[in-house]
This record gives structure tokens, sequence and C-alpha cells, in this order.
């Protein structure tokens, strides 16, 4: 199988000019080749820069050198050159960002919320809901929350509605940071089941997996970053 | 939801060099972007920033002393905005743009009714029809969530927040391709400005608008533009896609801005 995501010699620093012009030096000469069907798990102490790597993969970072290749819509595109509505097109059609955190809107239900992304591609607005509740009843979210704006949830509440948003859509490509931190036992099987699909389907994972069991389960190789940096 | 700005279409409006100038202040230097259809700009900066006089200079209202403003019309026609002749150019600006200011006091008339304020533009461009018009009115107060009841209530007689999206919809009632704003969200409370913003960015989505939004609000920005434009001191310092700007900010200036923002 062709790779569908290529990273090559990536560097990233930091230069915080508000704080005397420190550099920090947080990727170092990361390669990584990820291809469909595969799940790879960073591996590596609390600032090894797992988050920054999945960020910079996601546009979401600057990268100070190196190339991101990724195949969108059958053509490989660096994200590291890409321009601002290339990386939103290949956010909306080939790459998918679990995040830690939900960044909430407010007045906006949390079945909106998960609907987006895959109106976002077109579709209507009843299909992109069906699907939505879909995701959200197999995540245990409890149907009374559907409509309702997601500042006041709970962590894990938040959590699952960031999940069903990440597979609301067949990305070629997802990143997962710490997808099941605040999950109980019952909501982590789910989240593994989701991924196991995206795996059969043919996606492509690259993800940060604290739960030892989860990432046992659903990786299929490890990068480890403190060996990049030592590189 | 939006029509996603398409890959191979060309540029809405493009801004070559614009500069604008006070006798020898400087407003804003040498401006140059590319808009695309259904894509959301957000102009960030501290007050004497520039972010103003280049809304100014980008929507016709402000003669640039150098540079150019190119617009793309729904025909397809390409334009040299400050080449027309001033008919011309106030027809382009009724049809294709809508402009909504940071007060609404001075984008609505206060003293004529709501109905009136929505219909006007409709009447500028050739409506005739009252009961069409009157419908059409009333529809749009209803899309803005405002009381379909109030529709012959001034909007002296409205508060703030209702000035404000009654104002945004005498600007959409045409069917404009392009939406000047400044500071939309500027003269309202907190509680009020989140509604607002939810509607803006609903229509904006749901119309696949093009829009240049002026603010200093990074959060307002955050919510509403694709792409940021960072100024200071009239230039413009940084630029990109709007997470990557407020999350890995580069310019001195954009990183302190980012960093002072309050957390609640």
């Amino acid at each position: 199988m062709e790779p569908v995501l290529r990273v090559e010699a990536l560097r990233k620093s930091f230069t915080l000019h508000n704080q005397g012009g420190i550099a920090l030096d947080v990727l170092d000469a990361v390669d990584l080749t990820l291809r469909p069907g595969e799940c790879v798990a960073l591996d590596g102490p609390s600032g090894s820069g797992k988050s920054t790597l999945l960020r910079a993969i996601y546009g979401n970072y600057l990268v100070s050198s190196g190339r991101i290749r990724v195949t969108h819509k059958g053509a490989a595109i660096d994200m590291a050159a890409a321009t601002a509505r290339q990386i939103l097109d290949i956010r909306r059609h080939t790459i998918g960002y679990v995040s830690q955190f939900l960044r909430v809107i407010p007045r906006v239900p949390a079945l909106d919320i998960v609907a987006e992304p895959i109106r976002a591609r077109g579709h209507e607005y009843e299909s992109a809901r069906a699907e939505a509740e879909r995701l959200l009843r197999r995540l245990n979210l409890p149907e009374r929350l559907w409509h309702l704006a997601p500042a006041t949830f709970s962590g894990g509440e938040q959590q699952r509605i960031n999940i069903a948003r990440g597979f609301a859509v067949a990305y070629p490509v997802l990143l997962l940071d710490e997808p099941t931190a605040s999950l109980d036992a019952d909501n982590r099987r789910a989240v593994q089941d989701l991924i196991g699909e995206a795996l059969a389907r043919g996606a492509a994972i690259i993800g940060i997996f604290h739960d030892a069991e989860m990432r046992a389960r659903v990786a299929t190789g490890t990068y480890r970053m403190s060996e990049a940096k030592a590189a | 939801m939006s029509a996603p700005p398409g890959l191979d279409d060309a540029p809405l409006l493009s801004a070559r060099g614009v500069t604008v100038t006070y006798g020898r202040r400087t407003g804003c230097r040498d401006v140059s972007f590319d808009l695309w259809p259904g894509e959301v700009l957000g102009i960030v900066g501290e007050s004497g920033s520039g972010k103003t006089s280049l809304l100014g200079a980008l929507s016709a209202r402000l003669h640039p002393a150098a540079g150019s403003v190119r617009y793309r019309d729904r025909t397809g026609r390409v334009a040299d905005v400050y080449r027309l002749t001033e008919p011309e150019r106030r027809a382009l600006v009724r049809t294709e743009w809508g402009v909504v200011r940071q007060n609404p006091r001075d984008g609505l008339r206060l003293n004529v009714s709501a109905g009136a304020n929505i219909g006007e533009p409709l009447m500028a461009i050739g409506a005739r029809h009252y009961g069409a018009i009157r419908a059409q009115a009333a529809d749009w107060l209803e899309r803005v969530e405002i009381a379909a009841d109030r529709i012959d209530d001034p909007p002296a007689a409205f508060s703030g927040g209702m000035q404000q999206r009654l104002q945004i919809a005498r600007n959409l009632v045409t069917g404009p391709r392009l939406v000047f704003m400044d500071e939309p969200t500027g003269s309202l409370d907190v509680s009020v400005q989140a509604r607002l913003l939810d509607l803006l960015r609903r229509l904006v989505a749901d119309l696949g608008l093009a829009a240049v939004i002026v603010t200093h609000d990074l959060a307002v920005a955050r919510l509403l533009a694709h792409r940021l434009m960072v100024m200071q001191g009239g230039e413009v310092v940084e630029t990109g896609l709007t997470d990557q700007v407020l999350d890995d900010p580069q310019h001195p200036y954009t990183q302190l801005l980012v960093a002072s923002i309050l957390q609640v």
C-alpha cells in the first residue's frame, strides 16, 4: 500500500519573542510514514512533542523545516507549504483531528457540533444530524444533552462530543490526541470499536494513547519521540 | 453549512499595495491579499493599527493614496473599484456588497420602521411590489430573530442587540456576495454578543458569503474567520489560517496580543 502520510525531517521550534527570545526545540528530525490501515502510537514522556507533532500535521502549528506530505484527493500536498485554503480543504476531506479538549461555541448544541464536519462536505442537514445522533448514541451521550450547548458538560461528555465529531466523516487520516483520557471503561470500549472500524475501512491513524490497554488493542506500531530527539 | 470555498475558482476581491494616508499620517501601508468566494477574512489588531482605514479602502469608502482593489462581480467581470465612475461604484456596492457598521445607528434609519429599513435596499435595486417587499422584510426579521410583530416599530425603540441584528438583515436582504463588517459585536454586552456571533456564523455559512471582518477581539476572530491578518502600526505583520495564527503566533506583536487575552 502506498503511504497516505509521510513526515520527513520535520523540525519545530518555538521562539518566545516576549520572553527574551528563548527558542524551544520541540521536534527534531521526525520521520514517519503511515499507510492505510495502520495505527501508529506516539510514545514518549510528557513534553517530548507528541501533541506538537499532531498539531503540525494538522496545520495548526507551523513547522520550522521539513515536509509533511499527505495524499489529498489523489495528489501529494505538503502541509508545511500549503496555503490556508488548501489546508482547510485537506481538513474537510482528508485529515480529521480529535483534540484533547472541545472548543465550545456559544449557543451551538452538541448535535450540531458533531454534524458540522458532515455538513461542511455538502451533505443535507437531516442526514448529517441522523449520523451525529447515531454516533452520540454509540458513545452513550444521554439524549437529553444532544440539544444543549456543551459549555456546562463534564469533561468526559465534552470529550465524547469531540470524538463523535472526529469520527463523523470517514477521513483517510485521523489524528487522535488522548481520545479516552477522561472516559470510563464502557466508553473506552466504544472508542476502541470506532478506531477498529476506521482502520478496517482503511483509515491511517496516529494517536497518543495513555491508556496502555487501548494502545495494545489498536496500535499496529509505535513511534518513539525521545529517540527522534536523540537522533 | 458553507458551500466550501472551491480551490480552482478565481479570487473575489484582490487588494494590491493598498495605502491610506491622512495628510502626512499613514492609516495603512502596502496591504495586499486575495479573498476567495465563501471565505471569511478577519483583520485583527489594536485601535490605531490601521484596520478601519484598510476596511474603508477595501469597501470603496476611503480612496487609497496608492494601490488597487479589484472585485469580480457575479457576471464574472473584474472591476478596478477606484477606476469606476462614481455611479458605477455605487451600483456595485448596492448590488454586490453589504457594509455592517460597528454602531447600528450609523447603518440604520432610526425613525422609520424596521420593515422599511429592510425594504429600502430592496427598492434601491429595483423592487417595487409592496406586498413582496413586506413579506421579505418579515422573513428577514425572523431570520435575525426579531419577532415579526415588530415590523412597524422604529429601531429607535429596539435594544442595541436587536438594532445590530436589524442592521445585518438590512445588509443581507439584497443577497450580497461580500460583506464588510467593522467590529460587528463591539458595541454590545457580552451576553448579547454570543447570540449575534452565532447568528453571523450561521448566516455567513448558509449563504456562502465572503466577508472581511475587522475586530480587536481575538475570540470573535476565532469563531468567525477562516484566515487572519494581524495589523500593527498600519502594516500587516502576520497572516495565516486563523487557528494557526492564534495557537502558534510567529510575530512578536501577535504573540503579545495572544498572550494578553484574559482567561475566565
